[in-house]
């Protein structure tokens, strides 16, 4: 895999946006548990960040997926792991069913301003009684006429109390199961429609994450994003791109916290020498720092497949994996950031405190690590689960 | 409108810089990056073009060995075009002769109105070149521009003072150089940088400006670095125990130094 002089240009870019836009208040937005996603993604939105891959028939920059890559490896760089996370909503997790499989119109309304940051996106899948099992999950659209009149709760819905419109998945059918569902845009200025609750979080505070009710919303069928029925076998290719990004960004997140660390093993004096020359610690840096490379690499085995268009088992099976791996050796890159920071590390003033809060979601959204095992074993054909 | 802007490229700051032993100047052979304070002159000149309702932005750039990356981002931004001088008799050139170089290579922009350049270089710091592309090119110069307006044939610049700020005015062309921080920089936009992949850039050497190539570089150089010492060591702080009238001994620490 080959990054151009265009891709680099493209990095740099991201990495400055990052830099200047977002860390110096990167504080502020965790204190407040929430940033304020109308500013800052039209300013995204004008770099072309929000619609790498997209048709520029709706504003899109039609890039190829190396700038994903990129855009990912650098938002990880964001000091609040919130921000790059609802960033990343927008563009990979609430937005790709919608340009694959939405008609004309629904793009045009919907996509378009996602693409410019006019709008925020939210997608809305998990229920208080349906996580990892979505198949479980009982939000009902009701078809009268021209219309779905939609009944539930969805839960940890990030961006929920700032979206313009959800990617909601719903059951549209009696059928049960994995059958019957739709994939629905719902305008969040919707009669019936709520914001019941702004969640409280162990980390991704600057980030907000919201449980949202539906009584008796009307939104018209021609909402409904490409075939009805359809909704979890969208959803599912929608997901593929949900874990590549957090894989992209993880790596990025960890080579700034690696770099950090070993920054501070450098300066830091204990008998009378830095820290850093202990061969246990360096030792143990330059362990995890493999570990990251190797991540990096298979992130860029997923790009290659994505790039030469491989069939979605493949994809299915690479970014379950990438999520995987990405997950847990997140919470021991930021174990290790804290552990070599003695006391200093657990202070909230040191960086290494909310990255070990943020890092722990990425092994539970998106698709657990257990989820990730599981599609791992259904796709190999081991066993009854 | 019709602007040029000079523009180095630099070894990345955030890369550790190096000298080399023999010539005791900054090591550039590794990747160039565009010079931060020149991307104020960028944003400065895009403004003015905008403002004017149209008008081309010009780079021009010296470097000894054809790098553009530095221009791409310049580029991405808006600028049209670009001359870069390249040659590898440049290696080496002191101020005086990167101010012929440049003022040779802005002879080959067609109408321009107006020369910005930064006030000087992140990795050179001399801050003499502006003033003597001016000279070389028989204009006006006005240093350390916080802001710039056009009107007419006029170009009307507040200039930064320590005390505040002096309005100057001159006819055009001339050449201004601008104070970095005045302005914000914009980012290249993904479209930018795919629309600079085709902008041209012109590059051409001592010969093609008629310069030759003993009057720059080594050769040509009135000056040159004999000796490079390190900085001192900072020397230990003193360090005041507070038992209660620690501010005391603060304050006649201050008052020793006569700095309040
Ligand atoms: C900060 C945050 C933001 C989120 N944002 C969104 C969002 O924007 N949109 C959205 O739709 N959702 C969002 N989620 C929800 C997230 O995707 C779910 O929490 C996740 O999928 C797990 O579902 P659950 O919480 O119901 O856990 P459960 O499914 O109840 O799982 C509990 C535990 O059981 C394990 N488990 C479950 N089934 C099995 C099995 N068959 N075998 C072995 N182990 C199993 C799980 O791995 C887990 O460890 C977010 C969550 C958080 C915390």
């Amino acid at each position: 895999m080959q990054f151009t002089e265009e891709h680099d240009l493209f990095r740099r870019t991201v990495r400055d946006f990052v830099e200047r836009e977002i860390n110096p208040y990167a504080d502020e937005w965790e204190r407040q548990g929430i940033f304020p996603a109308h500013e800052l993604f039209p300013k995204l939105g004008a770099l072309g960040v929000l619609g790498l891959e997209y048709d520029p028939a709706y504003g899109g920059q039609g890039a190829d997926h190396l700038y994903t890559v990129i855009y990912g490896e650098e938002m990880g760089r964001c000091t609040t792991g919130g921000v790059a996370m609802a960033v990343s909503v927008q563009t990979d997790m609430a937005t790709p069913a919608l340009a694959r499989f939405g008609s004309h119109e629904l793009k045009e309304r919907y996509l378009a301003p996602a693409i410019r940051g006019d709008m925020v996106a939210a997608i809305a899948v998990t229920e208080p009684d349906a996580g990892s099992d979505v198949a479980g999950l009982r939000t009902r659209a009701v078809r009268d006429g021209d219309e779905w009149v939609i009944n539930g709760t969805k839960l940890y819905i990030t961006n929920g109390t700032q979206a313009d419109w959800l990617c909601l998945l719903a059951r549209t059918s009696d059928e049960g199961g994995y059958r019957g569902m739709s994939q629905i845009v719902v305008p969040t200025d919707t009669p019936g429609f709520a914001v019941s609750r702004k969640l409280d979080k162990l980390g991704q505070r600057s980030s907000d994450t919201a449980e949202l009710s539906f009584v008796d919303m009307r939104v018209p069928v021609a909402n409904t994003i490409g075939e009805i029925g359809q909704g979890f076998q969208q959803q599912m290719a929608q997901f593929q791109n949900e874990r590549l990004i957090a894989s992209y960004m993880a790596t990025g997140q960890m080579v700034v916290a690696i770099e950090r660390t070993i920054d501070y093993l450098k300066q830091r004096q204990a008998f009378g020498r830095p820290l850093l020359d202990n061969q246990y610690l360096a030792f143990s840096m330059a362990e995890v720092l493999a570990e990251v490379e190797l991540l990096r690499h298979y992130n860029y085995a997923c790009a290659d497949a994505i790039v030469s268009g491989a069939d979605p088992i493949t994809v299915t099976k690479m970014a379950s994996i990438a999520k995987l791996k990405a997950g847990r050796l997140n919470r021991v890159v930021a174990d290790t950031c804290i552990q070599f920071h003695g006391g200093i590390g657990y202070m909230e003033e040191t960086w290494t405190a909310r990255f070990f809060r943020d890092s722990r979601l990425l092994s539970i959204g998106g698709g657990t690590d257990e989820v990730m095992l599981r599609i791992l074993t259904g796709l190999e054909g081991w066993g009854k689960l | 409108m019709n602007i040029v802007v000079c523009v180095k490229q630099i070894p990345d700051p955030a890369e550790p810089g190096a000298l080399d032993p023999n010539t005791k100047t900054l090591k550039r052979d590794g990747k160039l990056i565009l010079d931060e304070s020149d991307s104020y002159g960028v944003e400065m000149a895009l403004q003015l073009a905008d403002a004017a309702g149209g008008g081309e932005v010009t780079l021009v750039s010296m470097a000894p060995n054809s790098e553009t990356s530095g221009l791409r981002t310049a580029l991405a931004m808006g600028a049209a075009k670009s001359v870069l001088v390249s040659d590898p008799a440049l290696s080496g050139t002191d101020a005086l002769g990167t101010a012929k170089i440049l003022a040779a290579a802005i002879k080959r922009v067609e109408g321009a109105d107006l020369i910005l350049t930064a006030t000087e270089s992140s990795d050179g710091y001399t801050g003499t070149v502006p003033e003597q592309i001016a000279e070389l090119l028989g204009l006006p110069s006005i240093t350390f521009a916080k802001s710039i307006a056009i009107d007419g044939g006029t170009v009307k610049v507040q200039r930064q003072t320590e005390a505040g700020y002096d309005e100057c005015e001159a006819p055009l062309p001339a050449v201004v150089s601008v104070t970095a921080g005045v302005v914000e920089p914009r980012y290249p936009s993904f479209k930018g940088i795919m629309a600079a992949k085709s902008k041209p850039v012109d590059e051409v050497d001592c010969a093609a400006l008629g310069i030759d190539p003993g009057s720059v570089g080594w050769a040509g150089g009135g000056q040159e670095i004999v000796t490079v010492e390190a900085a001192p060591a900072r020397e230990a702080g003193e360090v005041v125990e507070d038992d209660g009238t620690g501010f005391e001994k603060i304050v006649a620490f201050l008052d020793n130094l006569k700095v309040i």
